[in-house]
């Protein structure tokens, strides 16, 4: 099958404690794929090895951009993943605070633009071209996630939510392939969450960009992804479809516990 | 002033009262007593008591009334990016406002060494060649968050190149300025590797050791850099080899270094609001997300030190230029704590706030000779004030704004 993001075997200890456990996952173009699974699980870990956080202790890591070729990004910079099309957000929000919602969405065309110092000083027309295009683009993304109210607030000053969706449209502006949400619903309302849906089903859709997220809201999950992957204690316990997953009884014990009868 | 009405003036008088009581007991055994040891007999000086007292009354007081309408009123001026805007925010970002300011700025820059003494244009020029070294170190600590305590040692290097370069093969200061700039860059990448992976506090301490290994090296190698007695002799500028006595070479220097403030003025405000200048502030905001936008970290963070420290070493050049001598003693700690002081005083990210802030601590001790011996004090007493009232020193960065219009791109650009 044609993946575009692999992971093979992929296992991270620290020190005593086995992380991620020869852990298999394949996400498919033009999916929203979660990822779930309790509390300590490893889900964050997995992401921070996708994303060369860390390195992994084995295994490996495989991406395939839409008419690319395969190409193995195990421990490789963190810039470098984001530059070969894979972005993310995290779960505890890290936008920029005293920059603005504008220069916050501006840094994230950084891997897509070259001008250096000599540029910024001189000012002369490619650099300034290339400003222009920076700043269209940024505003063109904040137009879709709708934050362009307030696009010379001071980030910090922005509400939760609006933090939240700023670090998407952030993700959004190095023109990834596959984005990665970490918990992005964690802390929102019942309004926010279904704006975050509609906000995620364009993301696939409408930017034709592939979805991988971490969530612990079952019915966002569930109602949002095309395939399920369920980790537990480090190992993958299972995938299928929410309507499988959904079923499952490692999936049901590994939530609830040993004992649950009936 | 309805809310600071009588009762709460009587409460700040209590509190006053307490404060300076308090201080009169702390400060009785050294501001009251003195041992005469010659004569053995013991001084009371009550009149001390009295002064601290009221002193420290009248602050209290004042400090109080200050907070207690700050956190009153004052909603007006809110500006886009949600935060106040000062009158000096505004006289910068008002074209109406700030085409005048800088008309006067300019004639008096222009008229200065004309209608005051050298020893005034002389101080002038060395407060100018802190505004240079501030709006440096301000690359490095205010817009990358890169805590470095160890800047002299880029002003040391650029002195250095000067005064060696000079002595061993008679390099002219005009050649010596890019060269000495070169050095101070080289330096400041040469840093930069090690500490790459050093954050905060470790940075700071990494880079304190650095400035005093600099320091300590001009020191105690002789057959390089003469130990302490240094190199003199230095020539100062010279103008298409025009012989200048000692008043026309001192105001040729303020000039050339007005030139000097203009530049750096111009090219730090371009990289602020750039390609570059946004990463800087991108690793000083978060380091983690600022490598998840692909940014290459190490990069960055060379840029920001290679950057700062060109400053530095220009500055030093014109140091070596100006005193015609340099030693070791002149790069001491308290010089990067110098500068660092007027980055923080003045505020962090702006340019403005750190022009004023290096005129006011350079010149203020200056004319405040006859205080002398409470320099050190006024100056501690006056940074823990600005801490406590303004951490954002005394003009706060502003992040520049873009105009949208309905369906259009941006405007101005």
């Amino acid at each position: 099958m044609n993946t575009i993001l692999e992971a093979r075997k992929l296992s991270m200890n620290f020190g005593g404690l086995k992380a991620l456990d020869r852990v298999d996952i394949a996400v498919l173009p033009g999916q929203i794929t979660a990822l779930i699974g309790p509390n300590g699980a490893g889900k964050t870990t997995f992401f921070n090895c996708i994303t060369g956080i860390y390195s992994p202790t084995e295994g490996d890591i495989f991406i395939t951009p839409p008419g690319g070729r395969q190409k193995r990004i195990t421990g490789i910079n963190i810039h470098k993943v984001t530059e070969s099309g894979v972005a993310r957000t995290f779960q505890n929000i890290r936008i920029f605070p005293e920059m603005t919602v504008l220069e916050n969405v501006m840094i994230g065309r950084h891997c897509r633009t070259n001008s250096g110092v000599l540029g910024a000083i001189l000012r002369d027309k490619g650099t300034m071209k290339e400003e222009k295009a920076i700043v269209a683009r940024s505003y063109e993304i904040l137009k879709k996630i709708g934050l362009t109210e307030h696009v010379n607030l001071l980030a910090r000053n922005l509400p939760y939510g609006a933090q939240r969706r700023l670090e998407i449209a952030r993700a959004l502006a190095t023109d990834p392939f596959l984005l990665l949400l970490d918990e992005p619903a964690a802390g929102m309302n019942p309004q926010e969450t279904k704006d975050l849906e509609a906000l995620i089903i364009s993301i696939r859709d409408e930017w034709e960009i592939s979805v991988f997220l971490i969530e612990h809201d079952m019915r966002l999950v569930m109602g949002l992804s095309d395939s399920v992957y369920v980790m537990d204690y480090g190992e993958m316990i299972a995938r299928g479809t929410p309507q499988e997953i959904r079923q499952n009884p490692g999936v049901i014990k590994a939530y609830l516990g040993e004992d649950v009868s009936a | 002033m309805s809310t600071f009405n009588n009762t709460k003036y009587m409460e700040g008088m209590k509190q006053s009262v307490i404060v300076s009581t308090w201080f009169m007991f702390l400060t009785f055994p050294i501001m009251v007593i003195r041992v005469n040891t010659i004569e053995n007999i013991i001084e009371w000086r009550w009149m001390n008591m009295f002064y601290v007292g009221a002193g420290s009354f009248i602050l209290s007081f004042v400090w109080r009334y200050l907070s207690g309408r700050s956190i009153s009123g004052r909603k007006e001026n809110i500006n886009a990016q949600g935060g106040h805007i000062s009158f000096l925010q505004r006289l910068v970002s008002e074209k109406r406002l700030s085409l005048p300011a800088l008309g006067v700025v300019a004639v008096i820059a222009l008229f200065f060494p004309f209608i005051s003494s050298i020893y005034q244009t002389n101080i002038m020029t060395t407060a100018l060649m802190y505004v240079v070294l501030g709006l440096g170190l301000n690359i490095v600590v205010g817009q990358a968050g890169l805590l470095n305590l160890g800047y002299v040692a880029f002003y040391a290097a650029g002195a250095y190149t000067y005064a060696l370069l000079y002595h061993h093969f008679g390099v002219g200061f005009w050649l010596a300025l890019p060269l000495g700039a070169l050095a101070a860059t080289i330096l400041g990448i040469l840093l930069a590797l090690p500490v790459l992976r050093l954050q905060g506090d470790y940075l700071a301490i990494v880079t304190l050791g650095f400035g005093e290994i600099t320091r300590l090296v001009l020191e105690n190698w002789n057959e390089f850099s003469f130990g302490p007695s240094g190199i003199s002799g230095i020539p100062r500028p010279g103008l298409f080899g025009m012989e200048m006595g000692m008043h026309e070479a001192t105001v040729y220097l303020y000039f050339l270094m007005i030139l000097l403030c203009i530049v750096t003025i111009f090219v730090v405000n371009r990289l602020q609001d750039s390609r570059i200048g946004r990463a800087l502030l991108a690793l000083r905001e978060d380091e983690i997300a600022c490598q998840a936008m692909g940014i290459n970290k190490t990069r960055v963070k060379l840029t920001a030190f290679a950057l700062g420290s060109t400053w530095a070493g220009l500055v030093g050049v014109f140091f070596a230029a100006k005193t015609t001598f340099v030693n070791p003693a002149s790069f001491t700690f308290l010089e990067s704590a110098m500068i660092l002081s007027i980055v923080v005083l003045g505020g962090t990210g702006s340019i403005i706030g750190i022009i004023i802030g290096a005129l006011l601590l350079i010149l203020l001790p200056e004319y405040l000779r006859a205080f002398s011996d409470y320099r050190m004090l006024l100056f501690g007493v006056i940074m823990v004030i600005m801490m406590i009232f303004r951490p954002q020193g005394i003009v706060e960065g502003v992040r520049r704004t873009y105009e949208f219009h309905a369906e259009e791109n941006k405007k101005e650009i």
